[in-house]
């Protein structure tokens, strides 16, 4: 049997929702050096900038106290807001599509597409068409997809995967993708120009060559939009390079993929978010290319235009009246900039296309806790908490990582239906409970410690690996040494004399 | 059931917790929307200047008289010797421009194709934005549909000085009238940029390369 031969570069093999538990995921990508060294390199300039950026800001929490607000408001009336948007929508020429799931979505695009006789589109970078993944359900309707936004050209023709949200290609190095861009532009279109060295203005140019022919021939394109406007029927695409502004004008059908939360009451709210989302992603002041459109305008850009609204697990997410803070997002990427976690492993060991500390709560509301890798996710992080300080729609991620722990327990122990399975950090808090239930156990068990830490104080001043099942939790810790003296005992030397009797 | 009564459905039964109240009443947005910004330092125009600047994007000021001699002087400073007019650009402001060719779209409009051999084109703009330094186009016919400003490699931009507001909310108000008419909005802050590689600012990639912005100071 032969493969079918591929229209567009092959990503890696596999489905995302397979990927292994994050811990064993991660000690993969930690192997990478190259990786680890782009990574830190990206994350720490871009963490600066924010910053600065947002320091110029005097009313920053005042911004970040209203995005969560109408945010919430959305969220917690969505019927009549989504109602509005598409009777606002149709009002304006455009043609909206429901979509339950991926599968819905993908095949409605399809037929959209195959309506037209083109058998390629120009895509917009869109979190909701990779969700989908659009870009395979396409080809394999014999329907070429071609990415458009410089970092996720990188990652179509090196037959890779997204590692961050905003800047997909953030694991290559330039010389990384001098070569991709060799190797493989050619055999796909306008090929990189021989010589081209690894300076990024080179490499960026190189990109605008190879996409030139695409936008100028193209006659569909398919975007995602970063806010849907219920007013007035709007939908705004934020970018930085241009890619989308020929993708949104020259085709002559247009199709936007659009999460069922990108709602935003009014096109006056824009004033909020339009502060807040360039400043939290690439950390500008603005980025420099914003599109509103609302339906077909006459005479300017696509006249046949369909947005498809998508749920795919956002009513899960939407059913946990505490969890549906993450809904809140607006992929800004500032978490996964921040996080000590991200920056080690990248986005790849997350199995998501949504990476990162929202990542680790937003998958396992909407995707379920059913596999390995969503199980594991809520417990991707160290609970720092600098992702909750960052959101600029202040989502509480530490705290809902620590919700959705407690919903992936409460999972596994609804599936071994009475069967006993003890876990060992449940089983010692509960040991740990029964100890400090009572001052004559408490007493006893520091009299043991006591004993232990004499012992132990004269060879080491930690406690290294332990055997199982308390290697569980040394292998990545030491533990200090048990205290030679009791807080009791420290007290009756040094301060009984001071309690009133 | 068709999907969208099945979104509906799974929604309603989501936020069963949601007590029925309107929306607004139900949460509370504290934010008074349309003010304007407090400016660091400087005046508007300063500051815009500043921040258009910081983009690396030529800003040059002007009074009303010597428009059509900035526009001459932009379009030989970006090395244009071809340039696409929007319909209803004021033709005056042109007059200086010698050595330029002008086309338009007056027979029909152009194909991507046709411009892309363009070089430049010239436009008025809609609303300014001192502290992002950023020039709204919402497409009127001084401006031209949107693929005018977008495949030619170089942007003359016209902007009145009685256009430009201190923050994002002033812009939004008055943009809202534009949005309402049906119009596209194109926010421009510098030229087109990337930090795709490396998170290394590079301008220049896809949208015009070089935007040259003439600020027209009118009255006092």
């Amino acid at each position: 049997m032969t493969a079918k031969p591929r229209l567009t570069p092959a990503p890696p093999p596999g489905e995302l929702i397979d990927s292994p538990r994050f811990p064993v995921a991660a000690r993969r990508e930690l192997g990478n050096t190259a990786q680890r060294r782009n990574l830190r390199l990206a994350t720490h300039t871009i963490r600066d900038k924010r910053a600065n950026a947002v320091g110029e800001m005097e009313n920053w929490e005042q911004l970040r106290e209203a995005g969560g607000a109408i945010k919430n408001r959305v969220l917690r009336h969505l019927p009549e807001y989504l109602e509005q948007l598409e009777e606002s929508l149709t009002r304006n020429g455009a043609t909206v599509h429901w979509a339950r799931d991926a599968a819905e979505a993908n095949r409605i695009v399809i037929a959209l597409v195959q309506e037209t006789g083109s058998q390629e589109v120009v895509k917009v970078k869109s979190m909701a068409t990779q969700e989908i993944d659009l870009n395979e359900a396409l080809e394999e309707s014999g329907i070429a997809a071609w990415e458009t936004d410089l970092a996720e050209l990188i990652v179509q023709l090196g037959h890779d995967r997204p590692s961050h949200i905003l800047v997909p290609a953030i694991h290559r190095n330039r010389s990384e993708v001098r070569e991709i861009f060799l190797e493989e532009m050619g055999r796909y279109g306008t090929p990189a120009p021989p010589g081209l060295d690894d300076n990024p203005t080179n490499l960026a140019n190189a990109a605008r060559g190879h996409l030139r022919e695409k936008f100028l021939r193209a006659k569909v394109a398919i975007s995602g939009a970063n806010f849907a406007v219920a007013d007035t029927g709007s939908l705004v695409v934020v970018e930085s390079e241009g890619n989308g502004r020929m993708c949104l004008t020259l085709p002559e059908t247009l199709i936007s993929v659009v999460g069922i939360e990108k709602v935003l009451p009014s096109f006056d709210d824009l004033e909020v978010f339009m502060q807040l989302l360039p400043r939290s992603s690439t950390a500008e002041r603005m980025n420099p290319y914003t599109s509103v459109w609302s339906g077909a305008s006459e005479g300017d850009g696509p006249q046949n235009v369909h947005v498809v609204l998508v749920d795919n697990g956002r009513t899960n997410a939407l059913a946990d009246p505490h969890g549906r803070q993450a809904l809140r997002c607006i992929r800004c990427s500032a978490c996964m900039n921040i996080c000590p976690v991200f920056e080690k492993v990248g986005g790849h060991a997350y199995g998501s296309v949504y990476p990162g500390p929202i990542g680790a709560i937003l998958n396992p509301q909407i995707r379920g806790t059913d596999s390995a890798v969503d199980r594991s996710l809520p417990f991707a992080s160290s609970l720092c908490g600098a992702c909750t300080e960052v959101c600029p729609v202040q989502i509480p991620i530490a705290e809902l990582l620590v919700h959705m722990r407690g919903k992936v327990v409460d999972a596994k122990k609804a599936e071994s239906k009475g069967v006993h399975m003890p876990h060992a950090e449940p089983a010692m808090m509960k040991a740990g409970g029964w100890v400090m239930g009572d001052h004559r156990r408490l007493e006893a068990a520091q009299l043991a410690a006591k004993a232990g830490g004499g012992v132990l104080g004269r060879f080491t001043d930690h406690i290294g690996p332990l055997p199982w099942p308390l290697s569980k939790w040394t292998n990545t810790r030491d533990v200090p040494n048990p205290p030679t003296k009791t807080f009791r005992d420290w007290w009756n030397v040094n301060r009984a004399d001071q309690v009133e009797k | 059931m068709s999907a969208k009564s099945e979104i509906m459905d799974r929604i309603r039964s989501a936020l069963t917790d949601v007590p029925d109240v309107r929306a607004a009443d139900d949460v509370e947005v504290v934010w008074r929307y349309g003010q304007p910004v407090q400016l660091p330092e400087g005046n508007v125009l300063e500051v815009f200047i500043e921040r258009v600047e910081d983009y690396h994007a030529t800003v040059v000021s002007c009074v009303a008289d010597d428009l059509p001699d900035a526009i001459a002087a932009g379009l030989k400073a970006t090395g244009a010797t071809t340039a696409v007019l929007p319909a209803g650009l004021d033709r005056d402001w042109l007059s200086a421009a010698s050595g330029v060719e002008f086309t338009t779209e007056d027979a029909g409009p152009l194909s991507a194709d046709e411009l892309n051999t363009l070089d430049a084109v010239v436009t008025a703009s809609a609303v300014s934005v001192a502290e992002t330094g950023t020039i709204v186009l919402d497409h009127s016919p001084d401006q031209g549909r949107r693929a005018l400003t977008l495949v030619p490699d170089r942007h003359v931009c016209v902007v009145r000085s009685g256009q430009v507001v201190s923050g994002v909310p002033e812009a939004v108000a008055r943009l809202r009238g534009a949005v309402e008419a049906g119009r596209p909005l194109t926010w421009i802050s510098g030229p087109s940029a990337t930090s795709d590689i490396e998170l290394s600012r590079v301008e220049g990639v896809h949208g015009p390369r070089q935007l040259y912005v003439i600020l027209v100071r009118e009255g006092n």
